[in-house]
């Protein structure tokens, strides 16, 4: 008798999970997407002579990143092992499939293994004549001070960051201009995310921290990364106030008519009936302070396995990045009309 | 019976070598890394090196550089992750050092191990002192670098033993990186399992060599 997975996983081969989701993910895409190399994925019609971009990283984390490719989304994704940075050449082979001679904007989560992968990636793709540019997300608040933005990691924001950027790609002309609105969409974006119970490695089954039942891990990463402190667990409307008392905290302005995304996203298992008590008790602090939600974004997007937790995004909308959070999109991920 | 200097065949056979020393390694690999890390870096390295091996032994090779360039882009594919990264980029980047080579001497040896260890620091951010890869790479390209108008023979002997005086010396420190670095002073006493992967590897250059 094979030992019980605590996790229960519903799984085929523990060491498979990766290519395995990679080819239901395609299937998902109804024939709109397809699959290129190893593991990439790639949207079928593509706005011709346009700047191209790719997003990517590990796998595990669905439906990011290869779920957020789509219409007025990114053109493609290059797909790792299970928390693991997907190699140059799968980045490669997916600069090579997205690029129409303008270039390809890399836009990713801000980790060691996937900044070295891009980088080697974007160097075998300048070798063969293609133009890469990278704007990096880091989102996190917690992960490091604002003078240490470049230690910071990259989480939930990703998920409005994309969109702008993806409808940035369906207008401009340039792989300057691609980048620069996505690189202010980033600095527009900040995140907190609390955690209350960790998720498991599929391959082993372990949880991927640990945490005490009474307690919340404040500002945790995706992966477990130690947060800012451990707090009692408490109300949805005392937690919200907390998690907004750090994002007003940050360097990001927020006054009175600002207008914002924002997103309410579960990490893995915590279900919408409290991601829907989070927002309720959100809503008001936000409106005491004169901030204007232009639009709600609540889903389970950023995920790490069963992992329970919740994080708040806010994306500040100037009049050009209005403009483009307000074009449609469609995604495995995420879909807005 | 040594050799004064390699053909490209000769360095093909050498990193052969390499990898099967790597891939042979796996258990001390792992145990050293479980010490530190999550014990996966004897893992990854024998499936890098496997795919290695393969990618080498699939045909002629074109030149001393695509020798060593396709141990880097082999190590790289299937490894993937930060570990995939740091030795595929020791091995590009090294190779490319060797461009036009027609054979492959103590001259040759120290710009491959200083434009190996160049990359890897500019990659990763580690320096000397940090417990990472780069304690054996850096005394073996300053050692190489030293001893460069020496015979190959001569030259491998020391800059083997100048890495694994660097790996040595990785025991003493506390790490700056991964997940080590969460350890503080509980991972004195350990060498860092990518400065053993290198000790590994320039060992059997040496033993290569000295055949």
């Amino acid at each position: 008798m094979s030992q019980a997975n605590p996790a229960k996983k519903i799984i085929n081969d523990p060491l498979k999970c990766a290519d395995e989701l990679f080819e239901g993910l395609v299937l998902a895409y109804d024939g709109k997407a397809r699959r290129v190399g190893t593991r990439s994925i790639v949207m079928n019609d593509l706005r011709p002579d346009a700047p191209a971009l790719l997003v990517g990283g590990g796998a595990g984390h669905e439906p990011i990143y290869h779920g957020l490719i789509g219409k007025g989304m990114a053109d493609g994704a290059a797909v790792g092992e299970i928390f693991a940075a997907p190699p140059p050449d799968i980045v490669l082979e997916a600069t090579q499939a997205v690029n129409r001679g303008k270039g390809v904007l890399y836009l990713y989560g801000n980790y060691a293994g996937d900044v070295m992968n891009f980088d080697i990636g974007a160097e075998l793709a300048e070798e063969e004549g293609i133009t890469v540019k990278t704007v990096i997300i880091n989102d996190d608040v917690c992960s490091a001070p604002p003078t240490e933005k470049g230690k910071r990691r990259g989480v939930a924001g990703l998920v409005p960051i994309t969109k702008i950027a993806g409808a940035a790609a369906q207008t401009v002309d340039s792989l300057d201009e691609l980048a620069r609105i996505a690189q202010k969409a980033v600095d527009m974006t900040r995140t907190v995310g609390v955690s209350t119970k960790p998720g498991s490695i599929p391959a082993t089954g372990k949880p991927t921290f640990e945490l005490a039942d009474d307690v919340i891990g404040l500002g945790m990463g995706i992966h477990g990364e130690k947060g800012v402190g451990l707090i009692p667990m408490c109300t949805a409307d005392e937690l919200a106030a907390k998690i907004l008392d750090l994002l007003f905290g940050d360097d990001l302005a927020l006054n009175a008519g600002d207008e914002i995304v924002f997103f309410v996203n579960s990490l893995g298992s915590t279900h919408m009936m409290e991601l829907l008590i989070l927002l309720r008790g959100a809503k008001p602090i936000l409106e005491q302070r004169g901030i204007k939600i232009h639009h709600t974004i609540v889903d389970n997007i950023v995920t790490c396995q069963e992992m329970a937790g919740v994080s708040f995004s806010i994306t500040k909308l100037d009049a050009e990045l209005k403009k483009l959070w307000d074009m449609p999109c469609e995604s495995v991920g995420y879909t807005k009309l | 019976m040594s050799k004064a200097s390699l053909s490209k065949d000769d360095v093909k056979a050498m990193l052969v070598l390499a990898c099967e020393r790597i891939i042979a390694a796996e258990p001390m690999l792992s145990e050293a890394d479980r010490n530190l890390g999550d014990g996966d870096h004897g893992l990854g390295m024998q499936r890098g090196m496997t795919a290695a091996k393969e990618g080498l032994e699939a045909g002629p090779v074109d030149s001393i550089e695509k020798a060593f360039n396709t141990v880097g882009m082999k190590m790289m594919s299937s490894m993937g992750g930060a570990s995939g990264a740091i030795f595929g980029t020791y091995f590009r980047n090294g190779g490319k050092a060797l461009a036009g080579n027609e054979t492959f001497d103590a001259a040759g040896l120290a710009a491959f191990l200083k434009a190996g260890v160049d990359g890897v620091k500019q990659r990763g951010g580690a320096a000397v002192g940090d417990k990472t890869c780069v304690d054996a790479m850096e005394p073996a390209a300053v050692k190489a670098a030293e001893v460069a108008g020496q015979s190959l023979p001569e030259a491998i002997q020391a800059v083997a033993a100048a890495a694994d005086a660097g790996k040595e010396a990785s025991k003493a420190m506390v790490a700056k990186f991964g997940r080590a670095k969460t350890l503080g002073d509980g991972c004195i006493g350990f060498p860092d399992a990518g400065a053993c992967s290198v000790v590994v590897i320039i060992e059997a250059f040496r033993d290569f060599i000295a055949a």
